[in-house]
């Protein structure tokens, strides 16, 4: 495989990357996907490379998916979580990465509950820093495995029209779509309760609409993100009935949308609360080709991004 | 105490709005003379050639952290800082531990800035037991104990009826209630303006909102109980008009900036250095210079640092854990020199006026904010040419929280003069 670079040391956001690096991470994925294939899957690209994977905040899928991708890579792993970390016995985020970063790590997959965690930690050390999601900023390994979900589907991603339903507001999720959708040449519309969807989202190029039944009409994908249910406790909306009943993605809804209109979710789905589950008996859903394609893009992430010398078969 | 004499300074005037080349005779802690030039007897001669004389810096917005939080800064360190830039007199906000809302907490701070000897430091008492908004303190005998002003800092008085109640029993001794105007209900975990920006960025917002609302209701009381009102570090362009329409219908409202909303804006956050993190947030280039507008023109009257001291291991943190706030006594007066001032946005007579002569006249400091005969001699030599950097050798606060941390600055505080006696650094 060329052994193309990236021009930067760590993957923060899409809003950084220009085009051509999204098509170079999307690429490099599609043949690295084929490794998944393999009856005995693993290459050694990165032996002796060591990824350690930061996780101050619950996740089975992306963390599962990263640590898979980076065994697929045949790099060391290790995980440090919230949970039973020194991280709960009152050390510093900045204290827990310098401790393991002296213990000579090339690449740091760091998921945090706070909005510039790994920007912060990138300037603390050299080895390359992979947001996995930052507090209610960006999810950009996501965004691109939903990018190429969708190039998959349709064949290109330029003129696609997006759907984003839900609670924009918190949603790395979404911005990262946002920031990476745009670049590649789609319209992104976004949805939901005024709450969770202020006006200052137009400043990033989108549409927005609080009327579901006329948001899905000309859509190519309907994104749906997950509803917390703590989001009761700040009032944002008055109760889980009331939210499914006006922004719920149900199969009525959907009959108003175009036939060949797909279903994406980044997961875990609250069946019947933004989703209704029997909707996947006439549409096609491509919430499990995501999970697929998540280890994919972060194998291709990983081989990007973690520096110098590679093993290559 | 032998006389001394300043010789060939450039001496600020911030009542004539000028800069003159001058002699300043000083005799036992006060200015005996000021004249074009004073024939030297016996005097001990200090040369000022090259510097500007300034008038001591009165800040009207520090916290100390003592008693409580010494391990961010204490009276000795926080009062060394404030008399290393040029300040010679700090109101010290009553968020300590235990706060300050008893009249021995306000005498130990002043028994305590007597004992250190650096710059003044003026306790300001809290309004309610415990800063909670509830119960009046004891703001007659915090007064009468050393108190300057009042202030539950950091919490607006949410409630309507107690706030009413501070201003109006308040008057019997002319005492200032200041206000941090914040609707907290609008600001809840909030970390940064609310603006398309933020947004962007995810950090949960603290609309402008928050802020106009509490100096309305401020103000309103204001006009029902024709108290005295100070507001805290206005950060907001809608802010102005408010503050404005109140100066206009007589009612007796003065109001403060800090540096940091006059030279950073919320664009800096792109870093999300925690460094810049401060309540109230920075808002847009827009409200930045609004603000700046408003301080020219008088609507906002003063500069007040609120030098936020924390330590590295809490500032040093992720954006949403860091505290808020940044220090500022060892510094605001170069930065601020070269933002507005070497920049032609404000005169340096302008300048000394609202971070001296207005914050000294707003509490009534008797002899403070001018360079002339039968005040305090309490001023400081400026030089606009020397480089200073910003690091742990320069710094006499115990806190490094600033965005500046590492930077190179022109223009040094040389030498300050408080009371006669002479601090170099």
């Amino acid at each position: 495989m060329e052994s193309q670079q990236v021009k930067r040391k760590d993957l923060l956001g899409l809003e950084d990357l220009d085009r051509e690096e999204i098509e170079l991470i999307l690429d490099t994925a599609r043949s690295l996907r084929e490794i998944l294939e393999r009856p005995i899957k693993k290459v050694p690209t990165l032996k002796g490379k060591t990824v350690v994977n930061m996780f101050f905040e619950p996740s089975t899928r992306t963390q599962s998916s990263f640590d898979l991708a980076a065994k697929r890579l045949s790099a060391d792993t290790v995980s440090v979580s919230t949970k039973g970390s020194a991280v709960q016995k009152g050390e510093s985020l900045l204290d827990t990465l310098l401790n393991i970063d002296a213990m000579k790590a090339d690449a740091f997959i760091i998921r945090h509950w706070a909005s510039g965690a790994p920007h912060f930690l990138a300037r603390h050390t050299e080895a390359a820093v992979i947001n996995a999601g930052d507090g209610t900023h960006e999810h950009p390994t996501q965004a691109l495995l939903d990018m190429l979900t969708m190039q998959d589907k349709f064949g290109k991603i330029d003129g696609l029209n997006v759907l984003i339903v839900g609670d924009i507001l918190h949603s790395r999720v979404a911005r990262s779509n946002v920031f990476g959708l745009k670049k590649m040449g789609a319209r992104v519309t976004l949805a939901g309760p005024p709450t969770l969807l202020p006006e200052h989202f137009e400043s990033l190029g989108v549409e927005i609409s609080y009327n579901i039944d006329e948001a899905v009409k000309d859509k190519d994908v309907i994104m749906a993100l997950r509803i917390q249910k703590e989001r009761l406790e700040e009032a944002y909306f008055p109760s889980i009935r009331e939210y499914r009943k006006f922004f719920g993605i149900t199969r009525e809804r959907l009959r108003k949308a175009k036939d060949k209109a797909v279903i994406m979710h980044p997961g875990p789905v609250n069946w019947g609360v933004e989703l209704d589950f029997d909707l996947l008996q006439e549409r096609e859903s491509l919430i499990l080709d995501q999970v697929t394609n998540g280890v994919a893009i972060r194998m291709a992430v990983l081989y990007l991004f973690v520096r110098g010398e590679k093993s290559h078969e | 105490m032998s006389k001394i004499l300043f010789k060939n300074g450039e001496v600020v005037n911030t009542a004539r709005n000028t800069v003159d080349k001058a002699d300043v005779l000083v005799e036992n802690g006060l200015i005996i003379d000021v004249a074009p030039s004073i024939e030297s007897r016996d005097f001990e001669i200090v040369d000022c050639r090259g510097l500007l004389l300034v008038p001591g810096l009165v800040d009207m917005h520090a916290h100390l952290r003592e008693p409580g939080e010494e391990y961010k800064e204490d009276i000795r360190t926080g009062t060394t800082a404030a008399i290393h830039g040029g300040f010679v007199a700090v109101l010290s906000m009553p968020n300590t531990n235990p706060p300050s809302d008893t009249r021995s907490v306000v005498e130990y701070i002043v028994r305590r800035s007597k004992e250190e000897e650096k710059a003044d430091v003026l306790p300001c008492g809290a309004i309610t037991k415990g800063r909670k908004g509830e119960e009046l303190a004891e703001l007659g005998d915090m007064m009468e104990g050393g108190a300057v002003a009042f202030s539950d800092d950091g919490n607006w008085v949410q409630s309507s009826g107690v706030m009413r109640r501070a201003l109006e029993y308040t008057k019997f001794f002319g005492g200032i209630i200041i206000s941090h105007p914040e609707d907290k209900t609008l600001t809840y975990r909030g970390l940064a303006n609310e603006s398309p920006l933020t947004i962007k960025l995810g950090l949960r917002g603290m609309p402008v909102e928050a802020e106009t609302i509490a100096i309305f209701r401020d103000i309103e009381l204001v006009r029902l109980t024709r108290g005295r009102l100070h507001l805290a570090h206005v950060s907001a362009k809608e802010s102005i008009n408010l503050i404005k329409r109140a100066k206009e219908a007589g009612l007796n409202v003065t109001a403060e900036v800090t540096p940091h909303h006059l030279v950073f804006d919320e664009e800096v956050l792109i870093s999300y250095d925690p460094n810049y993190k401060v309540n109230p947030p920075l808002r847009t280039r827009e409200d930045r210079e609004a603000i700046l507008s408003a301080l020219k023109e008088g609507i906002i009257d003063v500069v007040a640092t609120d030098h936020a001291p924390h330590a590295d291991f809490e500032k040093m943190d992720e954006f949403n854990a860091a505290p808020f706030g940044m220090i500022w006594l060892d510094f605001a007066f170069s930065v601020l020199y070269n933002e507005l001032v070497r920049s032609g946005k404000m005169d340096l007579p302008a300048l000394a006026k609202v971070m001296s002569t207005k914050p000294a006249e707003l509490l009534g400091l008797k002899g403070l904010g001018a360079i002339s005969k039968g005040y305090r001699a309490s001023f400081f030599a400026y030089n606009p040419n020397v480089e200073i950097i910003v690091n742990r050798e320069f710094l006499k606060s115990r806190a490094f929280n600033t965005p500046l941390y590492g930077k190179t600055l022109k223009g040094r505080v040389e030498w300050a003069l408080k009371d006669g006696r002479i601090y170099r650094f």
